[in-house]
């Protein structure tokens, strides 16, 4: 793994779900140490995009490189490649079974032969880093989704990955929840030195701590630059996703698929 | 093609019940979340197997007196009460009392675990979702149907000897030892629990199997509860005639 690689590297990337194509043509790179924000509205592919990025979905074209080597198609390697991955999922994904210690000790006792009262200390440092150490032996159900997040994350961040993906960190929070979130994020960027990839749709809670935005819409990456460029774009499609228009380029309607469209009546003009 | 789709569907079952074998590590946490798992879907299920087996023997007992009497043998009703039980009633009935009461449980869980992003979360960070949420459940359903098994024959031997004794009057000393020279412990009962084994197995994994491909909604997941309960109660009955045939057939 080479230091000076990009964290992500995309190259002529296609991206097909269930026959679908989504994404097509898709160029990409994420510098290291960067908090990279991929705008969108719903359904424009940012999620099949994360996806990718994490080796579930395998593209139908193109080359993608994480963290200086391709994605492997080979199973265990790609698990290998994973720990150095952190993900915060949109639904936590919290084992509701376990407490929120034993959520975050989880990774590290599975990949580590780390010593349990070490394990307990560096469990202790994360909740503490996410402001969370008074809860550690609660039940995540017991939590706001505000602290189940930040928990997620914490868990996220159990192995130091180098990479983190967020995947619509602010969904279902408050405003206040959605600040302490955000700078959580920017603050863990610049003091572990991360990489950071923040998938989602506020556009205005992200681009204040993101370095690097990439707008996507209509199944390609219609822009790409950082925040500053972004508000001063005249692209009215990039214009329409900014301000929330109900009309523009970016359409209302639902692309059409084989088999779900309802077979309407035919319209008969009045004599 | 129903051909295809249903031989496409069994070979996907065979695969996933190979990679819960290869799945199976004896780690410590495998053996934390076996014994949580022995505890949940075993120790709670004791009371309807009790309950159940209680009421199978006293039925059992009623029937087969009514029948022997006629031909004045009815002080061999243990040895029929016996032979039922160890041989056919205790591992189907036990296999199916687990089914309803654990395999729903496990469908559920596992469903559920995919609607909530459980198992996409165990799967990026690098840790196996089967290993992790599958094979203790399978390991804990494999040693416990056998144990439940002989607990159901204990309490189904108790309630035959209370009615045959002590309501219906045939001598204490007879049923004990008709009981005894009519079943071996080797041919009846060894063979009971190992095919207890072989059903809470196969319980466990087709609940297993359709809760974890649930369609990740709340319908996906009751949908897969309800697939588990039929699938796998059909699939004990039909092993267990195959076991019989092979075990009992000479």
């Amino acid at each position: 793994m080479s230091l000076d690689s990009p964290a992500v590297h995309l190259t002529g990337v296609r991206l097909v779900r269930d026959g679908r194509r989504v994404l097509d043509g898709v160029d990409l790179v994420v510098p290291r140490g960067a908090i990279t924000a991929v705008l969108g509205p719903s359904g424009s592919g940012k999620s099949t995009l994360l996806a990718a990025l994490t080796g579930e979905l395998q593209p139908a074209a193109g080359r993608i490189e994480v963290l200086g080597q391709p994605l492997p198609r080979d199973k265990r390697a790609l698990l290998q490649l994973r720990k150095g991955i952190g993900v915060l999922l949109q639904g936590n994904g919290l084992l509701t079974d376990l407490t929120v210690a034993e959520n975050i000790a989880l990774p590290l006792r599975t990949h580590t032969t780390l010593p349990g009262p070490v394990i307990d200390r560096l469990v202790a440092m994360k909740l503490h880093a996410v402001g969370l150490r008074a809860v550690g032996g609660a039940y995540p159900r017991e939590l706001s989704g505000g602290m189940a997040r930040r928990v997620a994350l914490a868990r996220a961040l159990a192995l130091d990955p180098p990479l983190m993906i967020y995947d619509e960190p602010l969904t279902g929070l408050d405003p206040i929840a959605s600040g302490v979130i955000m700078s959580l994020i920017a603050r863990l960027n610049a003091s572990l030195g991360l990489t950071s990839i923040i998938v989602t749709h506020h556009v205005h809670e992200t681009l204040p701590i993101a370095d690097r935005a990439i707008v996507i819409a209509n199944g390609r990456i219609v822009f790409s630059g950082t925040p500053g460029e972004l508000q001063a774009t005249t692209d009215p499609l990039v214009l329409q996703f900014l301000r929330g228009d109900p009309d523009g380029p970016i359409a209302f309607d639902a692309v059409p698929r084989d088999g779900l469209a309802l077979e309407a009546p035919a319209f008969e003009e009045p004599a | 093609m129903p051909f295809i789709t249903a031989t496409r569907s069994l070979g996907r079952a065979g695969l996933f019940s190979l990679s819960v074998l290869r799945a199976s590590t004896p780690t410590r946490d495998f053996f934390v979340e076996l014994t949580r798992e022995i505890y949940k879907i075993g120790a709670r299920s004791l009371p309807i197997i009790a309950v159940g087996g209680a009421f199978v023997g006293l039925s059992v007992t009623l029937l087969g007196y009514r029948a022997l009497e006629t031909y004045g043998a009815s002080n061999q009703i243990s040895a029929l009460v016996g032979l039922g039980l160890y041989r056919e009633l205790a591992p189907v009935l036990t296999a199916l009392l687990f089914i309803g009461r654990a395999g729903s449980s496990i469908a559920a869980e596992l469903g559920l675990m995919r609607a909530t992003d459980q198992i996409t979360a165990l799967g990026l960070m690098a840790i196996d979702p089967i290993a992790k949420a599958v094979a203790p459940r399978f390991w804990a359903a494999v040693i416990c149907v056998p144990l439940l098994t002989g607990f159901f024959c204990s309490l189904a031997i108790t309630a035959s000897y209370l009615e045959a004794v002590h309501v219906i009057g045939i001598d204490s000393g007879t049923f004990w030892q008709v009981l005894k020279d009519a079943v071996d412990f080797r041919h009846d009962f060894l063979v009971a629990l190992e095919k207890s084994a072989v059903f809470g197995g196969t319980a466990a994994l087709v609940a297993s199997y359709v809760g974890f491909h649930a369609e990740p909604t709340v319908e996906g997941t009751s949908v897969a509860t309800t697939r588990a309960v039929v699938n796998a109660s059909l699939l004990v009955l039909m092993f267990n005639f195959v076991l019989s045939a092979f075990l009992f057939g000479k």
